[in-house]
């Protein structure tokens, strides 16, 4: 009784906004001492932005924090670490070429004056190695050291600097399975020796098997707090991925067309150049919405980016309207009139320093009358941008205007519109609503929906299982890089989905 | 509970910048830089406002002053409207120096070696110097473009190796046999010469190429397909992957072209100027590496590199003018070039972020 309201750390209503997004939507959160308590999301649903601002990186707008029943205001991750929390980000802040117990005590002013003493830093922590059971040479170089070593050293530093809760970003992301395994032991000896970890992931597997408690994010908001043991993997991942009931839109019945894509024995490398796909399979018609659904990362980003050209095919063919494409460039590619709303729309999609007329222009500026050999013609250039930007309702004071200055919903209705504007054959979309706010989500919806009625073929990846449920008449679910199944579009539900998003093949289906 | 004392800083990116704000900054910088360079004058027991009205007066209160302001401005100028387009792809070339002395050596090369008849021998001579300042400039873009070895490291070395190339040529075999001694190659026949405004040393044929190049380079970067494909490579690479651009050719196209007009810069210093091959430092005195901080000055607009070239085309001569009138060594302008480009560089950071003061509760 004492134990469960004895809180390490708690969060009251806590928001961020970013420019367009909420991040965080008043969010509460109690971490209870010496427990590991999973912070479970899909990508964008707020985790990293909340446990950012528990380290100090950023400020929340509202809300506060209470640490061991005080209030605290934490303005910096020095100060973070000054209240004993640190935090492992998902990618290592190492110096690779300095050594282990140079990099744990970076920062820090062990000896005196210019001298660190060395012999001292070397006995704390072989004392902290032996008493959690790590065991890292302190001499040992970053470069030398495996990734599972490596985030040894990152737990090291934390321990060295006496932290007592540890937020950890993602941090199965980057291991094997056997260092999976290995950091869910070395975790356990830390909650024994009474630490509080925070472990933020969107797998399922992991959730179940590491955590005490699990906190379920969507949307900036909480969704529920339970104890790991009341619940399963299904409801978790329903959880995270959406409502129970949910809105179908009003779509004409499927006319299914000639084949416009074939994918035979896919095989795709990662950048990492481990497996990403393994042998993925299926077709796709003219006039359908085929929603791909997964947990991120289980080999759908490279899906979208193989099929346009942007990432190699390893072994496997892909036909498009019967033409070979697998080894086409994607300039190529996009001349065939395959469109690609991709992913991170501001990373690759656009180019937010150049005026809107040009980013309207970035798939077609080869093209007569855009261009007439090497000259641009921005006449013709500034026309198309002012009928797109009435067509698609885009909201700009001018079209010179940089796209910097739009807000998320406008800058990916520019990508709609130069992706469209070709009348594709084939739309990629990926996250196409991520981050927008209601009223852009519907329209970016019902502008998809109009092109699955012109005819287009259209490959849906989401994360949002709700949109894909909405929109597709085929779902084919995605796990480790294979095919978990196709359903159809009356046999699909969220419980079924759920399941082979965690790794259940789809009973009955040939695959 | 937390205890850190003093001020507080609240860091934001801006989301937008004006040109107006650009203009601002960077003059901000530059008088920064003046104000530090001025304690160095201080140093050196002369006052720094006095150094200054010298400088100021001497390269531009004289017919004599403007004319050399100009005349070093026509390297500066063609190098730094080069630097503006393989900036503007995100290429980082150090290496117009070496790229301006290889123009140099191509050009004497065909000077004093050639049967290229009279009236056709410049223009031969500029075309071959473009030509070896552009191939001098490709290696490097090859080198990054297929094994990704970093440009900085490459264009900086083969300064080098330009150097010593031209010290060997002075040295060994075009040693010219009327030079009494001198390490300096033979004399160019006089149709190698380039024509000058009487009285002054400004080869106004470079300087007409250099104005023309400034505005053609401008109509490249804003006007043409390879324009857009620059912006778009150097604004975000991962669009231009995703736009199907193809960056290899991007950059072997800026590197030939702000490798080429390094080479005309040579051509006319020594074709305008000399009139002979000689010591590396002689051609040059480090016209390629002061270009950088013009196209950077310039913010990488290739028309405005036309003002700044002409801005540090005063330093050089207000050095001169120190070193005559005060005794100072010229190398003090050098001094007051580094600072310059360590503000602008400095000042990029107040460009993109708003600071303002936290206030603690």
């Amino acid at each position: 009784m004492n134990k469960t309201d004895d809180y390490a750390i708690e969060l009251h209503r806590i928001v961020k906004r970013f420019p367009g997004v909420i991040a965080n939507d008043g969010i509460d959160l109690k971490v209870r001492r010496g427990e590991i308590h999973c912070l479970l999301g899909e990508n964008g649903a707020g985790k990293t932005t909340l446990m950012r601002i528990l380290f100090g990186l950023y400020q929340p707008d509202e809300g506060e924090i209470i640490l061991n029943n005080q209030k605290i205001q934490i303005t910096s991750p020095k100060v973070a670490l000054q209240n004993r929390i640190g935090m492992i980000h998902q990618h290592f802040r190492l110096v690779s070429t300095l050594s282990v117990e140079e990099n744990i005590i970076l920062g820090l002013d062990e000896g005196t004056g210019p001298f660190t003493n060395f012999r001292r830093v070397r006995e704390k922590i072989s004392l902290i190695s032996s008493q959690y059971g790590l065991s890292i040479d302190p001499q040992a170089k970053i470069w030398q050291l495996a990734v599972g070593q490596q985030q040894q050293v990152e737990i090291l530093k934390a321990l060295y600097r006496e932290v007592e809760i540890l937020i950890m970003d993602e941090p199965t992301s980057v291991l094997t399975p056997q260092e999976v395994e290995k950091l869910f032991i070395t975790l356990r000896s830390l909650v024994n020796n009474g630490l509080t970890i925070i472990f933020i992931t969107h797998k399922l597997e992991e959730v179940m098997k590491v955590s005490d408690r699990v906190t379920v994010l969507r949307k900036g908001k909480v969704v529920i707090t339970v104890s790991t043991k009341d619940t399963d993997k299904a409801t978790l991942a329903r959880l995270m991925v959406g409502r129970e009931v949910i809105f179908r839109f009003k779509k004409n019945p499927l006319q299914k067309k000639d084949k416009i894509l074939e994918i035979k024995d896919l095989h795709v490398l990662n950048d990492r150049g481990l497996p990403a796909l393994r042998g993925v399979s299926f077709d796709l018609f003219g006039g359908e919405i085929l929603g791909i659904a997964g947990v991120s990362g289980n080999g759908q980003n490279e899906l979208a980016e193989v099929l346009t050209g942007l990432r190699k095919v390893w072994k496997g063919l892909i036909y498009f309207t019967n033409q070979d494409i697998t080894h086409c460039s994607s300039r190529k590619i996009n001349k065939l009139k395959v469109a690609h709303i991709p992913a991170e729309r501001i990373r690759r999609g656009i180019v937010v320093t150049l005026s809107i007329s040009e980013n309207l222009i970035l798939n077609k500026y080869f093209y007569l009358p855009f261009s007439r050999g090497e000259f641009l013609n921005y006449k013709a250039i500034e026309e198309n941008a002012q009928a797109m930007i009435s067509e698609y309702q885009i909201l700009t004071p001018h079209h010179k205007a940089p796209v910097r200055i739009l807000s998320g919903g406008n800058i990916q209705k520019i990508i709609l519109a130069r992706e469209l504007s070709k009348d594709p054959g084939l739309i990629v979309a990926v996250h196409p609503t991520y981050g927008l706010d209601i009223g852009a989500t519907e329209q970016v919806r019902q502008i998809l929906l109009a092109q699955r009625e012109r005819g287009a073929g259209i490959l849906l990846i989401s994360e949002d299982l709700e949109e894909i449920i909405s929109l597709s008449d085929r779902i084919l679910v995605m796990f480790n890089g294979e095919t978990m199944g196709i359903l159809e579009e009356e046999n699909a539900d969220l419980e079924k989905i759920g399941l082979m998003m965690a790794g259940s093949k789809y009973p009955g289906e040939k695959i | 509970m937390t205890s850190s004392k003093g001020l507080e800083f609240k860091i934001e990116e801006r989301s937008g910048v004006s040109q107006g704000r650009i203009l601002c900054i960077s003059v901000l910088a530059i008088l920064f830089a003046l104000v530090i360079a001025g304690l160095f004058f201080q140093l050196f027991g002369v006052s720094a406002l006095k150094a200054y009205r010298l400088i100021f007066s001497g390269s531009l209160g004289s017919s004599f002053g403007l004319a050399e302001t100009l005349r070093r401005a026509i390297p500066l100028l063609l190098c730094g409207v080069g630097l503006t387009i393989a900036f503007r792809a995100l290429f980082w070339n150090i290496g117009a120096e070496g790229q301006l002395l290889i123009g140099a050596v191509a050009a004497t090369g065909i000077a004093l070696f050639s049967e290229i008849p009279a009236p056709l021998l410049l223009p031969a001579m500029f075309l071959g110097g473009f030509i070896g300042g552009a191939l001098w400039g490709l290696i490097p873009a090859v080198l990054k473009a297929t094994l990704g070895v970093n440009e900085v490291i490459t264009t900086l070395m083969m300064n080098y190796m330009s150097i010593y190339l031209v010290e060997w040529l002075i040295h060994g075999p075009w040693k010219g046999p009327s030079a009494r001694g001198f390490a300096y190659s033979e004399t160019f026949p006089p149709s190698a010469w380039l024509p000058t405004i009487s009285g002054t040393r400004i080869h106004w044929p470079t300087l007409f190429l250099g104005l023309i190049l400034s505005v053609l380079m401008y109509i490249l970067i804003l006007y043409t397909k390879s324009g857009l494909e620059i912006r778009i490579m150097g604004e975000n690479p991962e669009a231009a992957r995703y736009a199907g651009i193809n960056s290899l050719k991007v950059t072997l196209l800026v590197m030939f072209i702000s490798g080429g007009l390094a080479g005309l810069a040579g051509v006319g210093e020594i074709a305008g100027i000399h009139q002979r091959l000689l010591g590396p430092t002689h051609i040059s005195m480090g016209y390629g590496y002061t270009a950088v901080i013009v196209a950077w000055l310039a913010r990488r607009n290739p028309l405005a590199v036309i003002f700044t070239s002409l801005f540090f085309g005063l330093l050089i001569t207000g050095g001169d003018v120190i070193k005559v009138s005060l005794g100072l060594p010229s190398q003090l302008i050098n001094v007051f070039n580094g600072l310059i480009l360590f503000f602008l560089i400095g000042s990029e950071f107040f460009l993109h972020y708003r600071i303002s003061l936290l206030s603690r509760r």
